[in-house]
């Protein structure tokens, strides 16, 4: 698919999960799609290596952008694109934008067919600067 | 450095952080989400039961395989910040360190925590305790102060307002808890001070 995948990484499976659902009641299946939460042990919390497999599932060559709640969530994305490695690092972003709300206007987004560029910066558009 | 003193390291490290993790904990509940112990635990437990490969490696791949290990096993924030330090430490550091090589690799790890967690000194993190002890290595202080500095820099957070991290949701009510990455930092640099100093 052409169109910018979504990554959801919440500490909590729940949070992702729903999360998810409410960007596939938007956007169906138009936009690659995946979630992860928890710290793999089952608690709260985020997991490198499940979201590098998050980012392989929702993978476009247009670029993934990566929603996070709190701040774990966001260095431990950082890390997993760093793991990563380029040439795929460079088309994927962790967006500065509220968890549910970014997903579901990032991925409104992506749907119509923008760029990378354009849906992080629409999901950057919701955070209070 | 041999496989014997890497291995010893490791031990050291992984029975400090499991000699603490409730401490660790109860720091973290205070001001935090409650998992550092836990969290830290598992990682060097991890790294403890693969002590002998690692150790079996030149010691600037055995510290990037350590600090890979971290960041797949510690998870929250602190996995991608400690397996940042060993895994720039062990990018940077020679096979055979002498202590200037040791301070110039232990700088630079410390610039890549400091970036990975978009954070400097004085806001109440690890941070606070990896500076000092970097600034002791540079004077060529001795092992048995650098624990001590890193000890008393991990005391200092607990008047500090932490503007990083979960704790820096509570403002103000931050203050008078020591931060429990701090003083994980602390119990490390201590059980790596020690274990350099009984074999020296």
């Amino acid at each position: 698919m052409s169109n910018v995948g979504i990554v959801i990484v919440s500490h909590s499976p729940l949070v992702a999960e729903g999360t998810a659902d409410m960007v596939r009641q938007m956007v169906g299946n138009e936009v690659p799609l995946a979630w992860c939460g928890g710290n793999g042990h089952g608690g709260l919390g985020t997991n490198v290596e499940a979201i590098m497999g998050a980012i392989d599932k929702a993978w476009s060559e247009a670029g993934v952008a990566i929603l996070v709640d709190l701040g774990g969530a966001e260095t431990n994305s950082e890390m997993a694109i760093e793991m990563i490695g380029e040439p795929r690092a460079q088309k994927i972003v962790v967006c500065n934008a509220p968890i549910v709300e970014g997903a579901v206007m990032a991925a409104t987004e992506a749907s119509g067919g923008a760029s990378l560029k354009e849906v992080v910066a629409t999901a950057h558009e919701l955070s209070p600067s | 450095m041999a496989a014997a003193d890497i291995s010893r390291l490791i031990e050291a490290a992984a029975n400090t952080i499991a000699a603490h993790a409730e401490e660790l904990t109860r720091l973290d509940q205070a001001i935090g989400d409650g998992d550092h112990g836990l969290n830290m635990k598992r990682g060097f437990e991890a790294v403890r039961a693969e002590a002998g490969a690692f150790a079996a490696k030149p010691l600037p791949e055995a510290l990037k395989a350590i600090g890979t290990k971290l960041v797949m096993t510690v998870g929250g924030a602190s996995g991608p910040l400690f397996g940042t330090l060993f895994m720039v430490l062990g990018k940077e550091i020679p096979a055979a360190p002498d202590r200037a090589d040791l301070a110039a690799a232990f700088g630079k790890a410390i610039e890549a925590v400091a970036a990975r967690g978009k954070s400097q000194a004085g806001q109440k993190t690890m941070l606070d305790v990896l500076q000092p002890v970097h600034e002791a290595l540079v004077q060529g202080k001795a092992a048995a102060d650098i624990a001590e500095i890193a000890d008393n820099a991990a005391d200092a957070t607990v008047p500090m307002k932490a503007l990083r991290g979960r704790a820096s949701f509570l403002g103000d009510r931050s203050i008078g808890h020591m931060d429990a990455g701090a003083r994980s930092t602390a119990l490390l640099v201590r059980a790596v001070a020690e274990a350099i100093e009984r074999r020296a």
